[in-house]
């Protein structure tokens, strides 16, 4: 029997948490809605419209926003209650820099870690060492720069961070759109330019090359951060997102089954206006919106990483 | 990958064949990317009419569940079906062996399946993502391809398992304590594991060729029973 024709058979027994493991799950979630819960009833409302994933988070960030104070992550018996509740991927947030709540995450047994700008940063120096832990990460980025420090710390996937808890998309958008013209700036960048590339990109020469090279990240591009209509979804998937996180968006909304359903048909269907004008009709209210122009600064969560 | 709208299927011999990759949801480019790379063309399905100008299948990887409710809520589980009894091929990694499954333990609130493949298929059967893993299949029937050794090197997330082979399915590769992953019922091909994630190419290879010898036996069936006009299928008009 010849064992030398592929490559890397020279380990013959299984391995669990590596690289190809961790953003082979991520792929596994492109094309998907991935929906923020805070109760295992939500999570099965959550699962039975089609959400790909659940994110458990104690407030979703229009609550967050609203009362205030610390944010942490999430009690652990109601992030078990939802793992015990959905047969989907389940994510949960641990705040910028907090590796012993990723610990506890990773311990919980959840799917994948979320280390979020809508918590309160616990370090505001460094993001957690990802490579350190065997579950997947996924972190928020505004940039493309910002987005390749998060994939050299180990991230599996990036999401734009858009303004969360809003319900204005017009941060997500600007996000997506800065990621996305980046990337298509250094594919057309000469291959001698690259080093000042990476230089100005504060990210490694390497990845800086490889992003150059295959005109896209080397893990999945989400959406997050103020959707909150099937026509928002269907926008960032146009502008080239590789699928949404939708937080308060949801379960602030008059009827969130009937709204997760439909953001979830407008995500595959992005390019078909017909399927976009059928499913938002009659969805009832939409999350109250706050103006992420009429927010001061200090509030602005996609302000917090670097 | 081409977003090309349904069009007529041709037989004619010589030219690349046209599959068809489901993208309700999932790794959609992943198998695109390795069809292109055996020189096939491949198309997006997301509606019924998109089905008929195929000449095989690949249902990805992804979240079943959501694949099974987007697919039934498009109205195209019974053309799926149908095709595929109908025996145009098909090759499911993961959630495209889920799908497949003629029967489904641990299927999640509601979770029908397509069928096909007479196997009886456990979900999420290893556990969740901190029990995914990589590791060396022995796969024989890759050796009818007569190019490279039988080894490959599959990844498994959160993957699902063949607990039953029923007379109509055969195995075609097991882990090395004998538990099913991968099973074959004449064109189509069900996988537990993501060839799409690590660039092996050769259980697409295997599927193509099936995908070849359907289409020539195809030819020839209409050669007999009409030999001045080959079918066109109609293709459902786009829903407006």
């Amino acid at each position: 029997m010849n064992s030398t024709s592929t490559p890397a058979t020279s380990h013959d027994a299984p391995s669990t948490g590596t690289p190809t493991l961790k953003r082979g799950l991520a792929e596994m979630l492109k094309g998907g809605v991935i929906m923020d819960v805070v109760t295992p009833e939500q999570a099965k409302i959550a699962e039975d419209a089609g959400a790909v994933a659940v994110m458990a988070l104690e407030r979703v960030p229009a609550d967050i926003r609203a009362q205030g104070g610390v944010s942490r992550m999430s009690d652990p018996e109601m992030i078990d209650g939802i793992i015990e509740t959905v047969s989907i991927p389940v994510m949960a947030k641990a705040r910028i820099g907090h590796f012993v709540e990723a610990q506890v995450l990773q311990q919980l047994g959840v799917d994948f870690i979320d280390e979020s700008e809508v918590l309160s940063p616990a370090d505001y120096i460094h993001h957690i060492e990802k490579h350190r832990f065997t579950v997947p990460f996924v972190c928020g980025a505004t940039n493309l720069g910002e987005a390749l420090r998060r994939i050299t710390e180990g991230a599996a996937m990036i999401r734009s961070k858009g303004e969360a808890g809003t319900g204005d998309v017009s941060e997500a958008t600007r996000h997506i759109r800065t990621i996305t013209a980046e990337i298509r700036a250094l594919a057309a960048t000469g291959e001698d330019e690259l080093y000042v590339a990476a230089k100005e990109l504060q990210a490694p020469y390497a990845l800086v090359k490889e992003v150059a090279e295959a005109g896209a990240l080397p893990v999945p591009l989400f959406v997050a951060g103020g959707v909150a209509t099937p026509a928002d979804a269907a926008m960032m998937m146009q502008l080239g997102a590789d699928g949404v996180f939708v937080g308060s968006g949801i379960f602030k909304s008059g009827d969130p089954a009937e709204r997760a359903a439909a953001i979830v048909r407008a995500t595959t269907f992005h390019d078909d206006p017909a399927v976009i004008t059928e499913v938002s009709r009659g969805l009832g209210e939409a999350m109250v919106g706050l103006n992420v122009a009429d927010l001061p600064a200090p509030h602005r969560l996609s302000e917090r990483g670097w | 990958m081409t977003l090309a709208p349904a069009v007529p299927d041709s037989a004619v011999p010589g030219t690349a064949v046209r599959i068809g990759v489901l993208s309700l949801q999932g790794d959609v480019r992943e198998h695109a990317a390795v069809l292109e790379h055996l020189g096939a063309e491949t198309v997006t399905v997301r509606r019924p009419g998109e089905l008929a100008a195929v000449d095989g299948l690949v249902i990805p990887g992804g979240e079943s569940t959501v694949i099974d409710r987007l697919a039934r809520l498009t109205g195209l589980r019974e053309p799926l079906r149908d095709a595929i009894a109908g025996g145009l091929p098909v090759l499911g990694t993961c959630a495209g062996l889920i799908l497949l499954a003629e029967r489904l333990r641990d299927a999640g609130p509601g979770q029908e399946t397509i069928g096909g493949l007479d196997v009886t298929v456990r979900r999420n059967a290893f556990g969740r993502q901190a029990e995914s893993f990589e590791t060396d299949l022995v796969v024989p029937a890759l050796e009818e391809l007569g190019s490279g050794g039988p080894t490959v090197r599959a990844v498994f997330l959160r993957a699902p398992l063949i607990e039953e082979v029923g007379p109509a399915a055969e195995v075609l590769a097991t882990l090395p304590d004998g538990r099913v992953v991968a099973a074959r019922q004449r064109s189509a091909i069900g996988l537990a594991f993501h060839p799409e994630s690590t660039g092996e190419n050769r259980f697409h290879a295997l599927f193509l060729r099936s995908v070849h010898e359907h289409r020539l036996a195809r030819a020839a069936r209409r050669r007999l029973s009409r030999p001045a006009a080959g079918r066109s299928p109609d293709p459902r008009p786009r829903q407006p």
